[in-house]
C-alpha cells in the first residue's frame, strides 16, 4: 500500500514535469498520435510526449521491461491511468500494436520475434494494421482464403483483405492466411508482413462519416521470410482468437462513455439543459430527461460490471462469465450515447459544415456515424450474442 | 469492497440458499396460497429463520442480532426470492427493525429489537395512502393533545399488516400536502382502540392490509425519532427497503432465467430443442447481459448502504428501477418461451411474474425511481 502511494507521488511529479501543456487539452482528431515510419506530427508536443512516455515504457505500461515496456503491476498501472486522467492527459500513443498485436506476441511469439517487434511498438516506430477480414470472410472469419504457400526459404502470399483499418498509413500488417485448404480452422496461420517489401497495395474506402479510415488491401506475390510466422504452422486460429479478445476488450471500453465527440461537454445532462432549457432545475423535456436517465443508469451498471469482473479476476475467480457481454453491451451503449447527443443538440448536431456550428457540434454527426461501426468491427453484436448463447448458456445453436 | 463476496458472506449465502430450497420451496408457497392460510407465511419456518440468525441480520449483537448488516440481508433476500419464500423478512427485518435501529431510543430498542431477532414480533410500516408510492404525501394526521397524540387517517398496502404486532405509522404533525418536514413516525400496538385492520390479498398471494385510524390515542413515548423530522429516518429506511427488494428481485430473476434456459434445452419442436432457434437464443443472451448488470448494481447498492456512502439514495433508485424493469422483462420472456405451459398455474413462472409486479410497485416503481435519480443528480 505504502509503496503504491510512493509510486503515485513519483508518477504525479514526473507527469507534472513532463506532460506538455497542450497535451492536457482535448485532442482534435488530426492530432491523434499514431507514430510509425512516416508519422504526422501536427503538434510537435505530441511527439515529445510520446517519446518521453516511451522512454519509461509507459506507452505499454504493463509489458515487461525486457521488451521496452514499463514493467508495472496491474495496481501500478491503475495508479498511472488515474494520474493521467487527473491531468486530462491525451494518449501518448495510439496503436494496434499495443492494443492488439503486442499482447498476442507476448503470449505466442518466440524470443527473437518479441525482441524484434515489441520495443518498436512501444516507441511508436512501427505502425501495425490488422489483416483479418476478407470479402468472403467477415463474421465467418475462419472461411478466409488468402493463400500462403511454402516456397522453401520463404512464404508466398496472394489474396485480398478488406476493412483493414488505417492500412494506408501502416508499416506492417499482421495477417491471417490459409496454409491448408483441406481444413477450416486448422488450416490458418498467423503471419507478420512488412508492407514496404513490395506486393502490398492499399485502396482507401470512404465511410458514411466521410472519413476513409479503412482500406481494401491486395496482396500479390508477397514474399515473406519464414521467421515471420508466429506460433506453429496451421495453429494460427488460437492466436487469432486471443487477439480478438484483446480487440473486443478495447472496443468495450467505449461503453464507459469517454469517447471523443461530445466529451468537451461537462455532461450530457448539462448539455441537455443548455440546448433544451430547464424548468426548476430539471431538463425541460421530460422525454429526453427520461432517456438520459436510462442511459446514465445503464452506463453506471455497465461500469460496475466491468469493475466487478476485474475484482473477480483479481480474487482468482478468472474473468467470469460477465466479460462475454462487454463487447456487445459496451458498443450498444456507445451507439445510444450518440443518438442521445443528436437528440440533445437538435439541428445543431446535424450540421455538416459552416460557421453556424461550433467545432464540437460538427464533430457530433461524424462521431455518431462512426459509432455505427462499433457493433460491427471486432465481431458483430449478433456474433457476440451467439457466443454468449452457446458458450455461456450452453444453448444448442448451430 | 466490494463487488466480490467475502468468505463469510459466501457462507451465509450458501446457508440461505440451502435453507430456502429445503425448508421453503415454491411448493410451500403454493400450499399457503391454496389453503388460504390465515397467517400468509409459515410460522415454524419463520422461527427457524430466526434461529439461523436471518431475523437479526440488521440488529446488533447487544440486542440478540447477528449484525451482518445490509450485505448479509441482501444475500438472504436474494435466496428467498429464488423460492418465493413468504416471510416477514421485508416488513419486519428490512424495514421495521431498520427503522427502530435508526430512530429508536434505548427503551424502544431494548423493547423491540430482541423480539424481532427472536422471530417473536412482526412489524409493519403503515406508509402508503394511494395507488402510487409517494412517501411525503401523507394525509394521516396526528394531533398533540397534551402528551398524547390522536391519529386519524387511512393507510393502504401495509405489508404483513394483518398479522403485525406493531405498526410504524407515518403521520403528519406539521407542514402540509407533500412537505417533507412535519412527518412523524409512531409505534402503534396492534390492539390499540380505534385501529381497524383489514386483510387484503394481492396478486402475488401475499398480504397487504388496509389500516384505518379513528382517533387512535398514542402516547408521546411512542414517537420514533423526533417530532416533525420523521423523514430523516424514513428516507434511509425506504432506501434500504428498495435495495433489499432489488436483492429479492435479483434472486427471482435469476431463478426464472435459469429455469427458462433449461426449458429451452429440453423442449423440442421442429425436431430440435427450441433453444437452437436464434430468435430465442439471442433474447436469452440479452437477458443474461441485463442480469449480469443487475447483479453488479445490487452488490454495489448493498455495500453503499453497509458503508453509509453518500450515494446510497442514488444507488437505491438505480437498483430499484433496473431490477423492476429487468424483472418485468425476464418474467414476460420466461413465460413466452414456455409457450402454452407458461400460461398454466401449474408452472412456476406465473407465480414469479406476479411477485415481480408487486415487488416492483413496492417503495416506488421504475418510473418513480428514474425521476428521483435524475432529481438527486441535479437534472
Ligand atoms: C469501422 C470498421 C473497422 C474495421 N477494421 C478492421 C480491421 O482493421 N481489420 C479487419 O480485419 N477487419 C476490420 N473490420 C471488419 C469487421 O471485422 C467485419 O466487418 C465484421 O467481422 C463483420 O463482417 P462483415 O462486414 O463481412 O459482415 P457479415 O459477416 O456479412 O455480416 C452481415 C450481417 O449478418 C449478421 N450475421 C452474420 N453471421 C451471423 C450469424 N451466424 N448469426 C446471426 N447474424 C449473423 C451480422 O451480424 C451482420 O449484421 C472493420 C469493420 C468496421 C466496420
Ligand atoms: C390461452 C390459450 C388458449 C389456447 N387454445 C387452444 C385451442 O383452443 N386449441 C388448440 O389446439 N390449441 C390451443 N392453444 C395452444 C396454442 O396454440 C399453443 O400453445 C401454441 O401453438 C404454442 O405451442 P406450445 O405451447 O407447444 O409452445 P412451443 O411450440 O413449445 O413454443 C415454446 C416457445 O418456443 C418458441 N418457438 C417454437 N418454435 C420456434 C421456432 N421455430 N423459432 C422460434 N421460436 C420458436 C415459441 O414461440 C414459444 O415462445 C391455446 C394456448 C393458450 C395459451
Amino acid at each position: 500500500m505504502e509503496a503504491l502511494e510512493t509510486f503515485r507521488q513519483e508518477t504525479r511529479e514526473w507527469l507534472e514535469a513532463n506532460c506538455p501543456p497542450s497535451i492536457r487539452t482535448p485532442m482534435p482528431d488530426d492530432e491523434s498520435p499514431w507514430g510509425g515510419r512516416n508519422p504526422k506530427w501536427k503538434n510537435p508536443e505530441s511527439k515529445l510526449w510520446m517519446d518521453r512516455m516511451a522512454s519509461r515504457g509507459w506507452t505499454a505500461p504493463t509489458w515487461p521491461k525486457a521488451y521496452g515496456g514499463g514493467g508495472l503491476t496491474k495496481e501500478e498501472n491503475l495508479v498511472l491511468m488515474q494520474e493521467l486522467r487527473r491531468i486530462n492527459a491525451r494518449p501518448a500513443l495510439m496503436s494496434f500494436g499495443i492494443w492488439m498485436l503486442g499482447p498476442a506476441l507476448l503470449q505466442y511469439a518466440n524470443e527473437e520475434q518479441k525482441l524484434e517487434h515489441l520495443p518498436k511498438i512501444v516507441r511508436g516506430e512501427i505502425r501495425w494494421c490488422q489483416g483479418y477480414s476478407e470479402p468472403g470472410a467477415g463474421s465467418d472469419l475462419a472461411g478466409l482464403q488468402t493463400k500462403c504457400e511454402d516456397k522453401g526459404d520463404h512464404y508466398l502470399v496472394n489474396g485480398q483483405k478488406i476493412w483493414t483499418s488505417y492500412a494506408n498509413y501502416a508499416d506492417w500488417i499482421f495477417c491471417l492466411v490459409r496454409t491448408d485448404t483441406s481444413k477450416k480452422h486448422e488450416g490458418i496461420s498467423f503471419l507478420l508482413i512488412d508492407m514496404a517489401n513490395g506486393g502490398v497495395e492499399t485502396r482507401p474506402i470512404t465511410m458514411i462519416s466521410g472519413a476513409s479510415p479503412f482500406c481494401e488491401t491486395f496482396l500479390t506475390d508477397v514474399k515473406v521470410p519464414k521467421g515471420n510466422l508466429v506460433g506453429e504452422l496451421n495453429k494460427g486460429w488460437t492466436i487469432a482468437k486471443a487477439l480478438l479478445q484483446h480487440e473486443r476488450e478495447m472496443i468495450s471500453g467505449m461503453g464507459l462513455g469517454n469517447a471523443s465527440a461530445g466529451s468537451s461537454f461537462a455532461s450530457l445532462e448539462q448539455a441537455a439543459k443548455d440546448y433544451v432549457g430547464e424548468v426548476d432545475g430539471k431538463i425541460a423535456s421530460a422525454g429526453l430527461r427520461e432517456h438520459l436517465t436510462r442511459q446514465r443508469m445503464d452506463g453506471k451498471a455497465f461500469a460496475l460490471t466491468m469493475q466487478r469482473s476485474m475484482e473477480e479476476a483479481k480474487a482468482g475467480h478468472g474473468p467470469g462469465a460477465a466479460s462475454s457481454i462487454f463487447k456487445y453491451y459496451g458498443t450498444e451503449l456507445n451507439k445510444r450515447r450518440y443518438e442521445l447527443l443528436l437528440e440533445i443538440a437538435g439541428t445543431q448536431a446535424l450540421g455538416w459544415e459552416g460557421d453556424s456550428f461550433t467545432a464540437e457540434e460538427l464533430s457530433i454527426p461524424r462521431a455518431w456515424l462512426r459509432s455505427k461501426g462499433n457493433s460491427i468491427e471486432g465481431g458483430t453484436t449478433e456474433v457476440q450474442l451467439n457466443v454468449v448463447a452457446k458458450r455461456v448458456l450452453g444453448l444448442p445453436i448451430e | 469492497m466490494a463487488l466480490v463476496l467475502t468468505e463469510e458472506q459466501t457462507m451465509l449465502r450458501d446457508t440461505a440458499a440451502q435453507f430456502f430450497k429445503e425448508r421453503a420451496p415454491v411448493a410451500n408457497f403454493r400450499k399457503l396460497r391454496d389453503t388460504n392460510d390465515a397467517t400468509g407465511f409459515d410460522k415454524s419456518v419463520w422461527k427457524e429463520m430466526a434461529d439461523l440468525g436471518f431475523a437479526g441480520v440488521m440488529i446488533g449483537e447487544e440486542h440478540g442480532g447477528t449484525g451482518f448488516g445490509p450485505v448479509g440481508l441482501g444475500l438472504v433476500l436474494e435466496q428467498a426470492g429464488r423460492t418465493l419464500a413468504a416471510s416477514p423478512l421485508v416488513s419486519t427485518v428490512l424495514v421495521g427493525a431498520t427503522a427502530v435501529e435508526l430512530g429508536g431510543n434505548a427503551l424502544q430498542r431494548n423493547d423491540i429489537l430482541p423480539k424481532v431477532a427472536a422471530g417473536e414480533t412482526v412489524l409493519a410500516l403503515a406508509l402508503e395512502e394511494g395507488a402510487h408510492h409517494n412517501p411525503y404525501k401523507i394525509g394521516t394526521t396526528a394531533e398533540d393533545h397534551s402528551g398524547t397524540y390522536r391519529l386519524n387517517g387511512r393507510k393502504t398496502f401495509v405489508l404483513d399488516g394483518h398479522v403485525a404486532d406493531r405498526f410504524i405509522v407515518v403521520a403528519r404533525t406539521g407542514g402540509h400536502d407533500t412537505d417533507r418536514h412535519g412527518l412523524t413516525l409512531f409505534i402503534v400496538d396492534a390492539g390499540t382502540p380505534g385501529l381497524k385492520v383489514t386483510r387484503t390479498k394481492m396478486v402475488d398471494s401475499r398480504n397487504a392490509a388496509i389500516v384505518e385510524f379513528e382517533n387512535v390515542s398514542v402516547p408521546s413515548d411512542n414517537v420514533l425519532g423526533s417530532v416533525g423530522a420523521g423523514a430523516d429516518i424514513l428516507d434511509p429506511v425506504l432506501d434500504l427497503g428498495r435495495i433489499g427488494l432489488a436483492a429479492e428481485m435479483l434472486g427471482l430473476v435469476s431463478q426464472v432465467f435459469e429455469e427458462t434456459v433449461t426449458y429451452l434445452k429440453e423442449r423440442k419442436q421442429f425436431g430440435k430443442p427450441i433453444g437452437s432457434f436464434q430468435a430465442l437464443a439471442h433474447r436469452a443472451a440479452e437477458m443474461f447481459a441485463e442480469i449480469e448488470l443487475c447483479r453488479s448494481v445490487v452488490l454495489d447498492a448493498l455495500s453503499a448502504a453497509a458503508e453509509r456512502r453518500n450515494d446510497v439514495a442514488q444507488m437505491a433508485s438505480l437498483a430499484k428501477a433496473r431490477l423492476s424493469d429487468v424483472a418485468r422483462l425476464v418474467t414476460n420472456e420466461g413465460l413466452q418461451m414456455h409457450g402454452g405451459m407458461g400460461m398454466t398455474d401449474q408452472f412456476d413462472v406465473g407465480l414469479f411474474m406476479k411477485r415481480a409486479r408487486v415487488a416492483a410497485a413496492t417503495f416506488g416503481d421504475a418510473n418513480f425511481h428514474r425521476d428521483r435519480f435524475a432529481t438527486l443528480a441535479g437534472y
